[in-house]
């Protein structure tokens, strides 16, 4: 390979990464959220989909795209705060209820999301990051949108918050060790509920991205399992939002991948790149899995830990 | 179906109705009006851009012919649900034909339900019947849609600037192989310098990847795009975005790219489904397999875009005349692209050979493995 080809596929590998991660990075932190209070919520799959109808709709309806997001993210937040509820009833099982959720907000969105998929709505406009380079393939890999922005700033909010504010605090100890926290008056159920509402709605501001960004419209294959994966994504950050972030990217540009390789010519084996987001996590997970830090990290009340 | 009655009334509405249209022969009118239900199945939804919209539309332009009544169930898995959605419009609707459109409903479902329900027909959309294994009131229909792409081929080769034609394509099957491959042969039949270059997705709906193939094919320099995948939506809002021109797939795209849609190739299914209808009404016997191009009005373009250059709409429309005079597109001596003789002669459109087809053309980038 040339060095211009070389040169190619870095560059669609960067723009994959950036036009990709977004919604894998909103969900997981989302999930990173909810999972720190001590809640798993496997339904941000569904709460990703019916984000994307609902952004899709309210931007189709109201022509501002930006009140799709916002609508979006309320979605999901409906959405996180029927998990919350129903998860703090005696004996349910999180797990089990979030596949309920999941069905369910797939199936909403279908449901609603009829009319929406011939339409044209308007879409949310990019930031040009690259247009000092002179390059064109820069310029459009350069291409980023807002929301991917916010997202890392939410990261390092979050990241922050969880170690320096007295709710970080609390949000941890509800995950960490539920009888401290009541000890200490807190009512974990509550902590529990906002922590779902709040991952509910930036899984659903993820899903306005994929049906008003990238790649842009509503249907129904849209999402294609990319909140499930996101969801995988925290263990695999190890409940760090900042390693969520960089999972996402990870992810992203591993998946564009297989194009950008097909696009250079190098066209054998395309399964095997297509899958190697999957085998490079996977690779990642068992080398890191060894590690005593990785338990360590993990939230103490968690259903799939404890 | 000895037991039609028709009212002179009806007979008139319909005869003149159809025979304003044009649309059938005459002796069909007086039995269209006595009445057919069609029960039809699609794996998605209707309006998808794609290959549930082309049947849709073609149920849709049936419906308003006289005397038929059509029942439509769409996100119909293939499973179990088909048989049971299929099995409900032969009890409740009674249905009189039952079409299933997706793969996998032919077996078990399709066969199973035939073999139950021997009074009504059924016909699924690929190639699949056997009369050696299958019932007699089960059949086959397609199109021969790679006849479409060649068209589209043909105004892509006179449309582009650099030459260069991207495709993204699903999985490589030899459906999917013989579009890129007559895309390619009509684009080199005006464009010798013109090439085609693949990307294959994995699957038949991913739309992320399907973008990501579309953004890595125009940063390869390839200016006009088009895609075999079941909803072509995502691949041509994209290319319009990236400001480079699209031929379609399936149904027509030509609305989602106002500026630089050039033609599609499309399914005239209406043409089929109008022949079963037909027949059913007469009481006569359906064929167990259906399938044509352009000569038989099976498949057809979408008409020419903002995309299309002055010549690219003359190229191609004499292309879509030599198709339906039925002028081969596969002529020798042709190799594939890695250097094997695989076209030594000149073969018919339908030629079994042709449906065999696992290779890419010597001027398409790409590999099925």
């Amino acid at each position: 390979m040339s060095d211009s080809l070389l040169a190619t596929v870095f560059v669609a590998i960067l723009g994959g990464a950036l036009r990709v991660s977004t919604p894998f990075m909103f969900v997981a932190l989302g999930e990173c959220l909810t999972e720190k209070s001590g809640r798993v919520n496997l339904g941000l799959e569904g709460t990703l989909v019916m984000g994307a109808m609902s952004a899709y709709a309210v931007s189709y309806h109201s022509g501002s795209p930006w009140l799709g997001v916002l609508a979006a993210g309320c979605a999901g937040a409906a959405l996180g705060s029927i998990h919350g509820f129903v998860c703090k009833l005696p004996r349910v099982n999180d797990i089990a209820f979030g596949i309920a959720m999941m069905l369910l907000g797939t199936g909403l969105a279908f449901f609603f999301g009829k009319a929406y998929i011939q339409p044209t709505a308007p879409r949310l406009d990019s930031i040009s990051l690259g247009a000092w380079t002179g390059n064109a393939k820069l310029t459009s890999a350069l291409q980023i949108h807002p929301l991917l922005l916010i997202g890392i700033v939410v990261a390092i909010i979050m990241y922050w918050a969880f170690a320096n504010t007295r709710w970080g605090l609390l949000v941890r100890m509800s995950g960490d060790s539920a009888a401290s926290a009541r000890a200490m008056g807190v009512s974990v159920d509550l902590v529990r509920f906002l922590a779902t509402a709040a991952g509910g709605f930036l899984a659903g501001v993820g899903g306005a991205f994929l049906s008003l960004y990238y790649p842009g419209s509503w249907n129904q294959g849209l999402s294609s399992g990319q909140g499930l994966m996101a969801v995988a994504l925290v263990i695999f950050a190890r409940w760090n939002p900042l390693r969520c972030v960089a999972a996402a990217f990870l992810f992203g540009a591993t998946g564009a991948i297989g194009p950008a390789l097909q696009s250079v010519g190098v066209t054998q084996g395309y399964y095997f790149f297509n899958a190697a987001p999957y085998i490079l996590t996977l690779l990642i997970m068992v080398g890191s899995a060894g590690s005593k830090n990785a338990s360590r990290d993990a939230p103490g009340e968690l259903s799939i830990t404890k | 179906m000895s037991d039609f009655r028709i009212s002179r009334r009806g007979f008139v509405h319909g005869a003149s109705a159809l025979g304003a249209a044009g649309l059938l022969g005459s002796t069909s009118n007086r039995a269209l009006a006595a009445g057919v239900t069609i029960g039809i199945v699609y794996v998605g939804p209707r309006d998808d851009f794609g290959w549930n919209q082309a049947h849709s539309m073609a149920i849709k332009a049936l419906k308003a012919l006289p005397g038929i009544k059509a029942v439509e169930e769409e996100n119909v898995a293939e499973t179990d649900a088909c048989a049971k959605a299929m099995e409900s419009m032969v009890n409740l609707d009674g249905a009189n034909i039952v079409l299933g459109t997706s793969f996998g409903y032919f077996t078990p479902f399709m066969v199973d339900l035939a073999k139950k329900y021997p009074k009504v027909e059924f016909r699924h959309a690929a190639p699949l019947w056997d009369a050696s294994k299958h019932p007699k009131n089960l059949g086959s229909y397609f199109g021969y849609l790679n006849q479409a792409h060649y068209v589209d081929g043909v105004a892509a080769g006179l449309s582009t600037k650099s030459n260069k034609l991207g495709f993204v394509a699903a999985k490589p099957i030899s459906s999917v192989l013989s579009n890129i491959n007559s895309f390619l042969l009509g684009a080199r039949k005006v464009n010798p310098n013109a090439t085609v270059q693949v990307i294959f997705t994995g699957d038949w709906s991913l739309p992320v990847r399907e973008a990501e193939a579309t953004n890595a094919l125009v940063d390869a320099g390839c200016d006009v795009i088009t895609c075999h995948v079941d909803g072509p939506k995502v691949v041509i809002e994209t290319a319009e975005k990236r400001g480079v021109k699209t031929c379609g797939h399936n149904a027509s795209q030509a609305p989602l790219a106002p500026k630089g849609f050039i033609t599609g190739a499309e399914y005239k299914w209406e043409t089929i489904y109008k022949i079963y209808a037909d027949k059913l009404a007469k009481g006569e016997p359906l064929p167990n397999m259906l399938a044509g191009g352009y000569d038989t009005d099976m498949v057809m373009n979408t008409p020419f875009g903002a995309g299309a250059t002055e010549e690219a709409r003359k190229a191609g429309a004499a292309a879509i005349a030599d198709l339906k005079a039925k002028k081969p597109i596969y002529t020798g001596m042709l190799k594939d692209n890695k250097g094997k003789l695989v076209i030594d002669k000149s073969y018919d459109n339908y030629d079994p050979y042709l449906d065999q087809m696992n290779y890419l053309l010597e001027g398409v980038v790409g590999s099925i493995t």
